[in-house]
């Protein structure tokens, strides 16, 4: 039975996860002669695709999951609202952002956390 | 100071591939993507997903913004469809990605399968540092050392991915929020730096709020609708900016 289940989610890994990821990776390869990247329809589809990033990293702050929503979401949103400025601020460092949305996060969790 | 400037002199092919590890292991994309793999091994650990699972959607899918919709989307008892067309859609920006990196690797003796491995390596961390530093290297050396800043970022992520995996279980509460916090601090931060352009920030802020209201009401395929609404509202809103600003 846990074979089977192990089976199973590995076939799915590959069904739906592997699969709708990679074609566009061969699509690209498909096109890398013809396709010019500044033209329009690539830029409403890279749009597309930012927007569902900025969807799923909002999921990720208003509606997680495991030990995170656990965290008041008045930390989460402050902490997200601190490493985003720490980022501007400081050179446009994705390490600074980060470090910052953490040590943020981490000090909330510590206080407000039973 | 050996490192030259200029296209040198070529070197052997393994050589190439060992500087391209070499430089994926230093670079600050290093950093950035130990941090987002340990916050999705931890998710993954939360999901009930094995560390073998894990490590093969590293390997297979090899998108983080895909690995962290298909453990949520998955683990949360999604439809398979729903999940699959999220997926589908987050990795559409692969690719222009893939399309603008190609023809930095061509030479007129390259072989289409020579490009399959650097086509599958193409992900956000990947694409920037060989985009910045292709152009420093022989163009015969060039499928090499992407090859080997590919599989050096691979490296890192899966033993991240492991790390956070393990670690997820152990840790008191604030620490494990704090690794499932990684996951969306590091993309809010190195999504945003990598939208350059008008177009691709209004997506993102768009995004960003229509999202969770989809979630919240509960829409289906909520995140399918997020990219077409917040897509085509950034896309038009720039393009009547974009006209209004130039005098006609």
């Amino acid at each position: 039975m846990t074979g089977w289940i192990d089976w199973h989610t590995y076939l799915v890994l590959i069904l739906v996860g592997f699969l709708p990821n990679e074609v566009w990776r061969v699509l690209g390869l498909m096109l890398a002669r013809g396709l010019d990247e500044g033209s329009e329809i690539l830029v409403w589809v890279r749009a597309v695709a930012t927007a569902v990033l900025a969807g799923v990293v909002a999921q990720l702050i208003f509606f997680p999951a495991g030990a995170l929503a656990a965290v008041p979401m008045s930390v989460r949103v402050g902490a997200a609202l601190c490493g985003f400025l720490a980022f501007l601020l400081i050179r446009r460092s994705v390490f600074a952002g980060v470090v910052v949305g953490e040590a943020v996060l981490l000090a909330g969790a510590l206080l407000l956390v039973p | 100071m050996s490192t030259p400037l200029q296209p040198g002199p070529s070197q052997s092919t393994a050589r190439a591939f060992l500087s391209g590890v070499v430089a994926a292991w230093t670079s600050v994309f290093a950093l950035v993507l130990a941090g987002s793999y340990i916050g999705i091994g931890a998710l993954a650990h939360d999901f009930g997903f094995s560390i073998g699972w894990m490590t093969a959607s590293t390997l297979l899918v090899w998108a983080a913004p895909a690995q962290v919709i298909l453990v949520s989307t998955l683990g949360a008892g999604a439809a398979l469809i729903e999940v699959a067309l999220a997926i589908a859609l987050s990795a559409v920006r692969l690719l222009p990605m893939v399309v603008a990196l190609l023809p930095l690797l061509r030479t007129e003796r390259t072989r289409q399968r020579e490009l399959i491995l650097p086509t599958h390596f193409t992900a956000i961390s990947m694409w920037v540092e060989a985009l910045r530093l292709l152009p420093q290297i022989p163009r015969e050396n060039r499928i090499a050392y992407c090859n080997g800043i590919g599989l050096g970022f691979m490296t890192i992520a899966c033993i991240a991915g492991a790390i956070g995996y393990l670690l997820a279980g152990r840790l008191p509460l604030p620490l494990a929020a704090t690794l499932l916090f990684l996951t969306p601090m590091a993309f809010l931060v190195s999504v945003i730096r990598n939208s350059r352009l008008m177009v691709d920030r209004l997506a993102f802020a768009i995004g960003f709020a229509v999202g969770p209201l989809m979630i919240w009401g509960k829409v289906d395929l909520a995140l399918m609708w997020t990219g077409l609404i917040g897509g085509t509202v950034a896309h038009v809103a720039a393009r009547l900016v974009a006209r209004k600003g130039r005098p006609s």
